[in-house]
């Protein structure tokens, strides 16, 4: 590799200080021993201490993991069903206007999907609260998913399905024996993304929030403006970890699944 | 090569195992399968030949229950199969891309249809072992099959599809992936394998060499109609039509006018100014009628002078010669510029041939080398 010359070297490197010096700040500042965020007094873990005192919090935190995992696998679910029509099910009266309705609400403001769906719940009369937020979230997280996973199911060789229908399985078990296991990276990779999307999603959980259930960003946003406290600033920092460590894990999972399958055509196309 | 005495084909009396009875197939408007009716029966090693997009992967596909007729029958040992789903169907299929799980080793893919059925852990265990015997893997059977060779590989696809002793065996174009040594070697296993398990093959192939190896009989299809079905010297030495003859190996066409001549015998008026040619048919042509005079490279001598008493002699000049090693051919010009072959073995080293580029040379053949066909 050549080296890069100074001016790529400023530009990545102001680049980068821009998107995440504000981030760097935040973490260093979780561990500031004075209740001033912006005095330095020292290193401490004080404040992820309290942070695990308060109960606020603690119950915000729980609610958004539960409505995370939730909305994930039923995103992941939905997701794969409607990857699996759009790339099997051939032609079919529509097939363009619904792919493009799957794809629609990775575009659509987030604002407009969280007005929309708070006035559904109002028109049916469901009660806001941990279940709406679910729903909301399962709304725009399948979208995500069926682009991830309909990817995989284009380079998936049919013949391997209809292979194991000729050696005596039902189609549902050809699915769970066969197809399921082969597409699994995508899938898994694809209820990763939904939950780190469902984990830092504040625009559409406040619409579908109600009084009953805050989901932590809810809880964040709204005492940042009584002022910022260290506190949050910890809590920050770990959900920071939380979706780096989401984000890295489903990227290497899909990127590990091409090389094996590289791998494998080349080895194919030796053979 | 099957012994001489199975031809069940030839006995009036013999249950076929596959019957097509007027299957059509379209897809949309176009017409895989037009109106084909054919039996193949047990034991048989059956070949369907033909170019590509000529049905024969359709007719497959039929069997193995993955399309359906758009009209006809199929019966498999005289019961219409047409609502039986692929996976209650004692047919098995080995695919094109052989189809290996990739998630599953050599050992789990055999075992993967015998798991289907509520077989005994013992028993899949003596089955999938007798398997890996079978096609020589036993080495292999806890590799996945991306660390096994594309030769292995086709083993494994095929010990699969026979690991539930279907009554009846798909291959497609089986051998397609292997390279020309490899495909020869795996053609007399093939055979071998057929002939140790009893098992009815029917193999899809475009490749005429393997269809005339491997098969009992070979169906030649064109367009979605079978052109002929017979045993592979037939097809070779009394083709039926000018596509056939021309589609099977090597084949000199001469287009004429027939001409009756005795019992069945016929004078050929082939080209202006040259002698008519003789040849002998059991096929009947009226006096004027068209005909085309199908005779194979090998069939036709080559000399430097006339032959004595040859049927059939023409004159020409050499203008090529395709050296193959072990077989030479000879394109020889005639005198309107029509281009016959001849073929001769190398008997001697290349240095000693007799003819060379523009050489003035007679070919002769008698009167049975070639068929005379209507078209």
């Amino acid at each position: 590799m050549s080296r890069m010359s100074w001016f790529n070297t400023v530009s990545l490197t102001l680049g980068f200080a821009f998107l995440y010096i504000p981030m760097l700040i935040l973490i260093v500042y979780s561990f500031n021993e004075s209740k001033l965020v912006t005095v330095w007094a020292g290193f401490s873990t004080k404040w992820y201490g309290e942070l695990f005192q308060n109960d606020a919090f603690l119950n915000a935190a729980w609610v958004t993991l539960k409505v995370a995992v939730m909305s994930s696998t039923l995103a992941t679910i939905l997701g794969t069903m409607a990857a699996l029509v759009l790339v099997r099910a051939g032609r079919f009266m529509g097939r363009t206007l619904f792919s493009g309705m799957i794809y629609a609400p990775l575009v659509m403001p987030e604002v407009i999907t969280g007005l929309s769906l708070l006035l559904l719940f109002i028109g049916i009369g469901l009660d806001r609260g941990v279940m709406t937020i679910v729903l909301a979230h399962t709304t725009f997280a399948m979208c995500y998913v069926s682009v991830v996973v309909s990817s995989r199911l284009v380079t998936f060789d049919r013949s391997l399905e209809e292979a194991a229908l000729d050696l005596g399985c039902s189609p549902a078990e050809a699915f769970r024996l066969v197809t399921l296991p082969i597409i699994a990276p995508a899938v898994i990779s694809g209820w990763l993304l939904a939950f780190t999307l469902s984990l830092d999603d504040l625009v559409i959980a406040s619409f579908t929030s109600g009084p009953a259930a805050t989901t932590l960003p809810i809880k964040i946003f709204s005492a940042v403006r009584l002022g910022v406290s260290p506190e949050i600033n910890a809590l920050s920092t770990i959900m920071i970890g939380i979706v780096t460590v989401g984000v890295i894990s489903a990227s290497l999972i899909s990127k590990q699944a091409l090389v094996r399958q590289k791998r494998d055509e080349q080895a194919a196309a030796r053979g | 090569m099957q012994s001489s005495t199975f031809a069940p084909w030839e006995d009036p009396d013999a249950k076929p195992l596959i019957r097509f009875k007027n299957v059509t197939k379209r897809f949309g408007e176009f017409t895989a399968i037009d109106n084909l009716t054919l039996d193949i029966f047990e034991r048989e090693f059956f070949a369907l030949l033909g170019p590509s997009g000529c049905g024969k992967t359709t007719m497959m596909r039929m069997l193995a229950g993955f399309e359906t007729a758009t009209e006809g029958v199929i019966e498999l040992a005289g019961q219409d199969i047409a609502p039986v789903p692929p996976n209650k169907r004692a047919v098995n299929m080995m695919f094109q891309s052989y189809a290996l799980f990739p998630h599953l080793s050599v050992w789990d893919n055999i075992a993967f249809g015998l798991r289907r059925d509520s077989k005994s852990k013992d028993e899949i265990k003596a089955r999938v072992e007798e398997m890996l015997r079978l096609v020589r893997l036993e080495k292999f059977a806890h590799r996945k099959p991306h660390q096994i060779s594309g030769g292995q590989r086709q083993r494994v696809a095929l010990a699969r599809s026979l690991a539930k002793a279907p009554k009846l065996l798909l291959l497609d174009e089986p051998l397609g992936a292997l390279d020309k040594k490899l495909r020869q070697d795996t053609q007399f296993e093939l055979m071998d394998i057929q002939e140790k398990t009893g098992t009815t093959f029917v193999i899809v192939t475009h490749d005429q060499e393997e269809a005339m190896t491997v098969a009992s009989r070979v169906a030649v299809m064109d367009q979605g109609q079978l052109m002929q079905v017979a045993t592979p010297d037939r097809i070779y030495e009394t083709p039926n039509s000018v596509y056939v003859a021309d589609f099977i190996g090597d084949v000199n066409i001469i287009e004429g006018r027939a001409t009756p001549e005795g019992e069945d015998g016929y004078h050929i008026d082939w080209a202006e100014g040259q002698p008519a040619l003789t040849a002998k048919s059991s096929a009947k042509f009226d006096k004027g009628q068209k005909c085309h005079l199908a005779i194979r490279p090998e069939k036709v001598a080559i000399s430097a002078e006339r032959p004595a008493d040859a049927a059939n002699a023409v004159q020409g000049r050499v203008h090529d010669i395709a050296y193959l090693g072990n077989l030479s051919t000879y394109y020889v010009e005639l005198a309107d510029g029509s281009i016959i072959k001849a073929q001769t073995s190398n008997t001697r080293r290349i240095s000693r041939r007799s003819f060379t580029w523009e050489d003035t040379v007679w070919l002769s053949w008698t009167a049975t080398a070639g068929v005379l066909l209507a078209n």
